[in-house]
């Protein structure tokens, strides 16, 4: 996605390594996605649901796919 | 020691053969309270030896404040991969495990310059109008 969209930033965090944010961002379970540091993605998702997901987050907060 | 054995630098080799452009991988990195930091350059510098079209640059986090701000970059170990300019891939924390095989695909398809998404995805991921961050949390197994 970052690739298609100069707007993206796409990051892998192996949440191991990372204990504050596994605590901040609530993490039970992998993989989850973050976007914008709120509303996670659980799970993996096809890639067209995944994509759905997260333009449906952007263009509509608040509201769950 | 190196952390790649033989049999899987053959396998890599053919991976990353079928880069097209080059593709720069940037490091970033410091001496101490960074357990896994080592392992993660040590492990770059190995993928960077098996493909002329790849690069690897080390910058010190503590240091190098400038680069690390420009990047975007707020800990270690985090690993850009940049091609065409492309800055916005990173891995944070050894690519290790599972994660090995998303970083040679992430340096393939930066190289290639092509996401492989389906024209859904394609035309769904055009309509992001601002700037996006992903945070995608794994672990290694």
């Amino acid at each position: 996605m970052a690739l298609e969209n100069p707007n993206i930033t796409a990051d892998a965090i192996e949440i191991n390594e990372y204990p504050h944010l596994a605590q901040r961002y609530r993490v039970m379970g992998v993989p989850k996605t973050m976007i914008d540091s709120r509303e996670g993605i659980e799970g993996a998702l096809p890639e067209n649901a995944f994509v759905n997901a997260v333009v449906l987050q952007v263009t509509q907060p608040g509201q769950s796919s | 020691m190196t952390l790649i054995g033989e049999r899987e630098r053959v396998e890599i080799r053919k991976i990353l053969g079928t880069m097209k452009h080059p593709v720069k991988l940037i490091n970033f990195t410091q001496t101490f309270e960074c357990d896994t930091c080592l392992d993660t350059r040590q492990l770059l510098e190995e993928v960077a030896g098996l493909s002329d079209k790849l690069t690897l640059e080390v910058l010190n986090f503590t240091i190098d404040t400038a680069r690390a701000a420009e990047y975007n970059v707020d800990k270690v170990p985090a690993t850009v991969i940049e091609g065409d300019g492309n800055q916005r891939i990173r891995f944070y924390g050894v690519p290790g495990g599972y994660e090995f095989a998303s970083l040679l695909d992430a340096i393939v398809l930066a190289s290639q310059r092509e996401s492989g998404l389906a024209a859904d995805a394609r035309a769904a991921v055009a309509l992001i109008n601002k700037p996006l961050h992903l945070e995608v949390l794994v672990t290694p197994t």
